[in-house]
C-alpha cells in the first residue's frame, strides 16, 4: 500500500483507515476485475442453448432450486465480489426489458472482457477498447436490423409466434412438452394483448402452479384461480352466473381509527349495544344481499357469525383472498373493489360465468376457479408438475416465454437463433473493422472474436466439436451469403436455423449486445479498487 | 498469510477422501478446497461461506446423495421389507417406526441438494396418491447409479436424457396395453379393490390381518362414492386389544364425554350443529367495556350476561333438538341449562370433528340461532356413549348420509396405532384415487417386467447413444423386483432371471411370490396394483432424475448466520 507524501516528505494519509484497506490499481486492478467478470460468466457458460446443463443452488435456508435461467441464477449465487455484482445487474436488466436471453448477455459480456484482457496486455488504452467496443456494437446493432425478417401473425395465425416461444423453452428442462407450453404461452399473451397499440401487460396473466400430476396436465385457464376455498364447508361448490361482490372490509363490527371507549355502565346499555351488534351483522349480510351478490370475495376474514349467515342467506363467500389476486378478479369480472358496505351497488358487482372449487390429491388442497368472466382478458396458467422444484422452473421458463411472445407483438422483426445472428454479426463487424483507422480497429476486431463466443458454447456445450464447426459456419454464411446457418445443436441434420425453425426476437439481440457493451465499458473503465480488508 | 501453509497440508489429505465425504459432508476445509482447485487470481467471487461445486464433482455430489437416499429406503421395499426406527432431535426424542417411505424421508435432515429431490417427489407422491412413496425415490436412484455408470463411460447427460426419456414414455405406453379395466363391473371392480388393499397393506405392519383391514378399507371407500375426501372417514386410535380388535363404524364416533347430567342415551336424535361461543358471549363491538361504580353494578351485569346466555340457551332448544354439539367450550352454566332441557351437549368438538359430523348427520354449522325453522338439523338413530378399551366415546348411528364412517384402530402401544394409521391411510388413499381411475395393473413385479420387456425392445431398435441410456432405464426397472427378492432373502439373481424368461413368453402374469420364493402367476395370488400410481411412480421418478441428471454445477449460499435473528 502506497503511502502519499507532502512537499517536505512527510507521509499523510488519504484515506480513513488506510492500512486497513486493501487497494488494487491501475493495470492490477483492471485485470482483477475482468477476471471476476470472467468468472462469473464462465458458470453461465454451460447453461446455454438447446443442450445446456442446469445449476442446484442452495440458498442461506437450505432451499433447493435448479434452473438454467441466468437471471434466476445468478440473483440466488448471493455474490460478494463488486464486479460480480455488475454482472448479476446486467444479467437482471436483461430480464426486466427482455425477459429472455439473460444468459447470452452475460456470457457475450464475460467474452468481451476476455478480449479486452489480450488488448490491455499489448498496452491498448481501456478507453480506447471501450471506444472500438461501442462503435463495433453500434456496427452489430445495424447489421442485425438488416438481416432481420418482419414476419405476420394474427390472432388465427399463431404458428410463428408459437415457433419462437418452441425456441425459448428448448433449452429448459420443460423441453419434453414444449409445444404444449409454447401454444400455452402464446395463447395467454394474444388474450390479454392490446394488438392496436401493440401492448402486453403481463400483470393480465397469472402464473400459478399446483405440485401434483405431469407436465403435459399444465393448462390455460381463461380466468383466475385462487388458492382458497369457500369460507363454510356447506356452502355451494359451484356457481353459475355469479355476480361478485369485491369486498376490502372485515365481516366484522368497525374498528375506528381513533381511540374510544362504550363505557357499559347500566343494564340497558348492556342490551341495546348487544341488539345492535347482532343488527350490524345482519345488516352487513343483507346490504351484499341486496345489491343481488351471488358470492362475496373479501379480503379479510368473518367472523363466525356472520359466516354463518352468510351460509344462512345461501350467499357463498371467499375469505383471506390476497391483494393482489382481489385485483386481478376486479379486472377478469369487470367488478370494482368496493371498501364499504355502504357503497355496494349492483353497478360495482363482477361478473363471472362458473365458479366452482376444484380438490387435488388425497390432502384437503382446494382451489377456487372462476371462469368465463366479463372481461376475458386476465387469463391464469395452471402449472403441474412431479416436484416443487421443477414448478418454480417451469414458470421461470413461462415467464421467459411470455416475454418472448409480448416482445414480438411489440415489434414483430425476428433474427435466426442457434447462433447464425452472433456469427453473421461477427462477420461484419470484422469487415467492417478493417475501415477504422487507429487503435480502435484492435478493438472491433476482438469484439467479432466475442460475438463468436456464444455460437462457440453452445457447440462446446452441444457436445460438437467448438472450433471446428464455428468455422465451417461460417465460411458457409460467407460463401452463400446467407445469415442463417448456425450451430445444429440438436442434430437434426441441417444447419439452416430458418428450416429448423430456430428463431429469436431481434429487439431481444440488440439488447443483449447493447448492454453487454455498456457494462463492460464501465468495468474497463475502474482503474482503481479500493475496499475495505477482512481483517 | 501464514496459515495457508497449514490449509495445503489438510487439502491433500482431505483430496484423498473426498469421494467418501463429498455426499454429506459441508466442511469448512471443502471450500478451501475447491478455491485451491481452481484458482482464481483475484477474491473470490462467492461469499465466504459460500461453496461452488463443478462439472464431475458437481455431478457426483448429486449421484452420490441420491444413491445414498435410494439405499436408506431400499430395505423397506416390498413385502419383507423392514421398518426404521427413527428418533426426532426435538424434546422427548419422540420414537417412530414405520416403513413408510414419505414419512421416512420426512424426518431425515438432508444438505444434499439432490437428496432434496427425492424428498420432495416421495412427498408429492404421497400427497397426490398416498402410496408408491418408497417406489418413486428408489427407482429415482436406480436411474441416477444406472446413469453414473455411463457418464463414466463418457455419454453426455443429456443423451442420457433423452434416452430416459423415451424409455418412460414407452414404459408407460407397455403398461397402458396390458391394464385392467373393470369399471362397468361391480362385483369384479369391488375385487379390484380388496386386491390392491391387500397388496398395499402386505408390506406394512398390518400384513398379518390384511384381510380384515382391506375389507375395512374397500368398505370405507366404497361408501365415499367416487369423492377423495378422505376427510369423512375418520381413523381414531385407541391403545390396547389387538389389531384384529379393529373395526368400522358406520356411523360416526367423537372423542368426547357426555355432560354430566345428561341423557346418555338419545333415539332419534336431532342435532344442531355449531360453532359459537358458549363460554361469556364477548360484546363485539371494538373499545366496549364495562365500567361501574358499584358493586350492585356489577351484579346487574353479571345478571344481564346470565340473562343474555339463557336467552341464546332457549334459541337453540327452541330449535326442537335433543344433543347440541359445540366446536368452542360450553360453560358449566350453559350446560347446566342444557342438562335441564334434557338436552345432550358437547362441547370443544374440534373442528375437524364439527365438519365431520355436519357432513355426516347433514346438519349445517351454524352460529346464529335467531331463525330456527330454517336452520338444517341434523338427525341419527341413536346417541349413546360406548366403552373403547377404558375411555367413552359418543357414537352416532344410523346416520343420514351414508359417506362418512370411522375406523376405530386397536393395537398394543402407540407406536404399533401410529404406523397402523399410516398405513391404513396408504390404502384408503389408493383405493379413493383408483375409484377415480379405474385402471388396474397386477403387482410383485409384474408391471416392471412388462416395462423392461418393451424398453429392451425399444432399446435395440434405437440407433446411436441413446440406446444405452435406454437399456439403462430398463436395468434400473428391473431393479425393483431385484430389490423385492433381496428383501424377502430370496436369491434374486435366480429369481429375476426366471421372470424375465417368463416374461418372454406371450400375455404371462407371473410376478415374485415372496411367500413361497418362487415365481408365480399374480393374477392367480391376487396381487394387483392401481395403474394411476405406478404411472406415478415412473413419471415421476424419470422427472426428478432427470432434473439431477441435468445439473452441471451446485453452488450453495453462506449460510444464515443464526446470531441475526436473536
Amino acid at each position: 500500500m502506497a503511502l502519499a507524501f507532502d512537499e517536505y516528505g512527510r507521509p499523510f494519509i488519504i484515506l480513513k483507515e488506510q492500512d486497513q484497506k486493501t487497494r488494487l490499481r491501475g493495470i492490477e486492478a483492471q485485470k482483477a476485475n475482468i477476471a471476476a467478470g470472467k468468472a462469473v460468466a464462465r458458470i453461465l457458460r454451460t447453461s446455454i442453448g438447446p443442450k445446456g446443463m442446469d445449476k442446484i443452488l442452495q440458498s442461506p435456508d437450505g432451499d433447493v432450486t435448479i434452473t438454467n435461467d441466468g437471471a434466476t441464477i445468478l440473483e440466488q449465487m448471493d455474490v460478494d465480489n463488486q464486479i460480480a455484482k455488475l454482472m448479476v445487474e446486467l444479467s437482471r436488466s436483461q430480464d426486466y426489458e427482455i425477459g429472455d436471453g439473460t444468459t447470452g448477455v452475460v456470457v457475450m459480456a464475460g467474452a468481451l472482457l476476455e478480449q479486452a484482457e489480450r488488448l490491455l496486455e499489448r498496452g491498448i488504452h481501456p478507453i480506447r477498447i471501450a471506444e472500438g467496443y461501442e462503435m463495433a456494437s453500434r456496427i452489430a446493432v445495424e447489421h442485425l436490423e438488416h438481416i432481420s425478417q418482419k414476419f405476420d401473425f394474427g390472432t388465427t395465425n399463431i404458428e410463428p409466434l408459437v415457433q419462437t416461444c418452441m425456441t425459448t423453452l428448448s433449452s429448459k428442462i420443460v423441453n419434453r412438452c414444449k409445444r404444449h407450453l409454447a401454444e400455452i404461452s402464446v395463447k395467454a399473451v394474444l388474450s390479454v394483448a392490446d394488438l392496436e397499440r401493440k401492448d402486453v401487460n403481463l400483470d393480465m396473466i397469472k402464473v400459478e402452479g399446483k405440485v401434483g400430476g405431469k407436465l403435459e396436465d399444465t393448462e390455460l385457464i381463461y380466468g383466475i384461480t385462487v388458492d382458497k376455498d369457500m369460507s363454510h364447508p356447506q356452502m355451494p361448490k359451484q356457481i353459475e352466473d355469479a355476480k361478485i361482490a369485491i369486498l376490502t372490509c372485515p365481516f366484522e363490527p368497525p374498528k375506528p381509527k381513533t381511540k374510544h371507549k362504550v363505557e357499559i355502565d347500566t343494564v340497558e346499555k348492556f342490551q341495546t349495544l348487544r341488539l345492535q351488534e347482532q343488527k350490524y351483522f345482519d345488516d352487513m349480510v343483507q346490504k351484499c344481499k341486496d345489491v343481488g351478490a351471488t358470492l362475496v370475495i373479501c379480503q379479510w376474514g368473518f367472523d363466525d357469525e356472520a359466516n354463518h349467515l352468510l351460509m344462512h342467506r345461501n350467499l357463498p363467500a371467499v375469505r383471506w383472498v390476497g391483494g393482489v389476486e382481489l385485483e386481478l378478479i376486479a379486472i377478469a369480472t369487470g367488478g370494482r373493489i368496493v371498501p364499504r358496505f355502504q357503497e355496494l351497488t349492483p353497478e360495482k358487482l363482477g361478473r363471472a360465468g362458473v365458479v366452482r372449487e376444484k380438490s387435488f390429491g388425497t390432502t384437503k388442497d382446494k382451489m377456487l376457479y372462476i371462469e368465463h368472466c366479463a372481461n376475458s382478458r386476465a387469463v391464469t396458467i395452471f402449472i403441474r408438475g412431479g416436484n416443487k422444484m421443477m414448478i418454480e422452473e417451469t414458470k421461470r421458463s413461462i415467464h421467459d416465454a411470455l416475454c418472448v411472445a409480448r416482445n414480438l407483438i411489440r415489434n414483430n422483426s425476428i433474427v435466426y437463433g442457434g447462433g447464425s445472428a452472433e456469427i453473421s454479426c461477427s462477420i461484419a463487424v470484422e469487415a467492417a473493422a478493417d475501415k477504422y483507422p487507429g487503435v480502435e480497429q484492435y478493438a472491433i476486431r476482438a469484439f467479432a472474436d466475442a460475438l463468436d463466443s456464444v455460437p462457440m458454447a453452445l457447440a462446446e456445450n452441444s457436445g460438437l466439436q467448438p472450433i471446428e464447426t464455428l468455422s465451417a459456419v461460417k465460411s458457409q454464411q460467407i460463401k452463400e451469403n446467407n445469415p442463417h446457418y448456425g450451430i445444429d445443436c440438436n442434430d437434426v441434420g441441417t444447419n439452416d436455423m430458418r428450416q429448423q425453425d430456430v428463431f429469436e426476437t431481434l429487439i431481444g439481440k440488440q439488447q443483449q449486445i447493447l448492454l453487454a457493451t455498456q457494462v463492460v465499458k464501465m468495468i474497463l473503465k475502474i482503474d482503481d479498487v479500493i475496499s475495505p480488508s477482512d481483517y | 498469510m501464514s496459515s495457508s501453509i497449514s490449509y495445503w497440508i489438510k487439502d491433500a489429505a482431505l483430496f484423498l477422501f473426498l469421494p467418501l465425504i463429498q455426499g454429506f459432508i459441508r466442511a469448512p476445509e471443502l471450500e478451501l478446497l475447491s478455491t485451491a482447485l481452481y484458482p482464481m487470481a483475484i477474491e473470490r467471487i462467492l461469499k465466504d461461506d459460500a461453496n461452488e461445486e463443478k462439472g464431475e464433482r458437481a455431478r457426483m455430489a448429486s449421484f452420490v446423495g441420491a444413491i445414498a437416499i435410494t439405499d436408506l429406503v431400499k430395505t423397506t421395499l416390498g413385502p419383507k421389507g423392514m421398518d426404521k426406527i427413527l428418533q426426532s432431535t426435538g424434546r422427548g426424542q419422540e420414537v417412530t417406526v414405520t416403513n413408510d417411505g414419505a414419512t421416512i424421508l420426512k424426518s431425515l435432515h438432508i444438505d444434499n441438494p439432490a437428496a432434496k429431490v427425492l424428498i420432495d417427489i416421495s412427498k408429492v407422491q404421497d400427497d397426490e396418491v398416498g402410496d408408491g412413496t418408497t417406489s418413486v425415490v428408489v427407482l429415482a436412484g436406480e436411474l441416477l447409479r444406472e446413469a453414473e455408470k455411463l457418464v463414466a463411460a463418457k455419454i453426455h447427460p443429456m443423451t442420457i436424457i433423452s434416452g430416459y426419456r423415451m424409455a418412460a414414455e414407452c414404459a408407460c405406453n407397455a403398461l397402458l396395453q396390458r391394464v385392467v379395466d373393470n369399471k362397468d363391473n361391480a362385483v369384479k371392480f369391488k375385487m379390484d379393490l380388496m386386491k390392491i388393499a391387500m397388496t398395499t397393506l402386505s408390506s406394512k405392519i398390518l400384513s398379518q390381518d390384511k384381510v380384515y383391514f382391506a375389507q375395512l378399507a374397500v368398505d370405507a371407500v366404497m361408501r365415499l362414492k367416487g369423492s377423495t375426501n378422505l376427510e369423512a372417514i375418520q381413523i381414531i386410535k385407541k391403545p390396547g386389544g389387538s389389531l384384529s380388535d379393529s373395526f368400522l363404524d358406520e356411523g360416526f364416533i367423537l372423542d368426547k364425554k357426555i355432560g354430566l347430567g345428561q341423557p346418555k342415551r338419545i333415539e332419534n336424535a336431532k342435532i344442531l350443529v355449531a360453532n359459537t361461543a358458549m363460554d361469556t358471549d364477548k360484546v363485539k363491538i371494538y373499545g366496549a367495556r364495562v365500567r361501574v361504580d358499584s358493586m350492585s353494578k356489577v351484579a346487574e351485569i353479571e345478571e344481564a350476561e346470565k340473562e343474555k346466555m339463557r336467552e341464546k340457551v332457549q334459541k337453540i332448544i327452541a330449535h326442537g333438538i335433543n344433543c347440541f354439539v359445540n366446536r368452542q367450550l360450553i360453560y358449566n352454566f350453559p350446560e347446566e341449562l342444557f342438562a335441564d332441557a334434557g338436552i345432550l351437549a358437547i362441547e370443544h368438538a374440534d373442528f375437524d370433528g364439527i365438519e365431520r359430523l355436519a357432513l355426516v348427520t347433514g346438519g349445517e354449522i351454524a352460529s346464529t340461532f335467531d331463525n330456527p325453522e330454517s336452520v338444517k338439523l341434523g338427525h341419527c338413530k341413536l346417541i349413546e356413549e360406548i366403552m373403547i378399551g377404558e375411555d367413552k366415546l359418543i357414537h352416532f348411528s344410523g346416520v343420514e348420509i351414508g359417506q362418512a364412517c370411522t375406523i376405530v384402530l386397536r393395537g398394543a402401544s402407540h407406536h404399533v396405532l401410529d404406523e397402523a394409521e399410516r398405513s391404513l391411510h396408504d390404502a384408503l388413499c389408493v383405493l379413493s384415487q383408483t375409484v377415480n381411475d379405474t385402471r388396474v395393473v397386477l403387482g410383485a413385479g409384474w408391471p416392471e417386467m412388462v416395462m423392461t420387456k418393451a424398453v429392451d425392445e425399444l432399446a435395440r431398435q434405437t440407433p446411436g447413444k441413446k440406446s444405452h441410456a435406454i437399456e439403462a432405464f430398463s436395468r434400473a426397472l428391473i431393479a425393483i423386483p431385484t430389490i423385492i427378492a433381496d428383501n424377502a432373502g430370496l436369491d434374486s439373481a435366480d429369481l429375476v432371471a426366471q421372470l424375465r424368461a417368463e416374461h418372454h413368453k406371450k400375455e404371462c402374469n407371473a410376478g415374485i411370490d415372496v411367500i413361497t420364493g418362487s415365481v408365480g402367476d399374480m393374477a392367480e395370488l391376487a396381487i394387483s396394483e392401481s395403474f394411476k400410481v405406478k404411472q406415478a411412480v415412473l413419471l415421476s421418478a424419470t422427472e426428478a432424475a432427470e432434473m439431477i441428471l441435468r445439473v452441471d454445477e451446485i453452488i450453495t449460499c453462506a449460510p444464515r448466520k443464526r446470531e441475526d435473528r436473536m
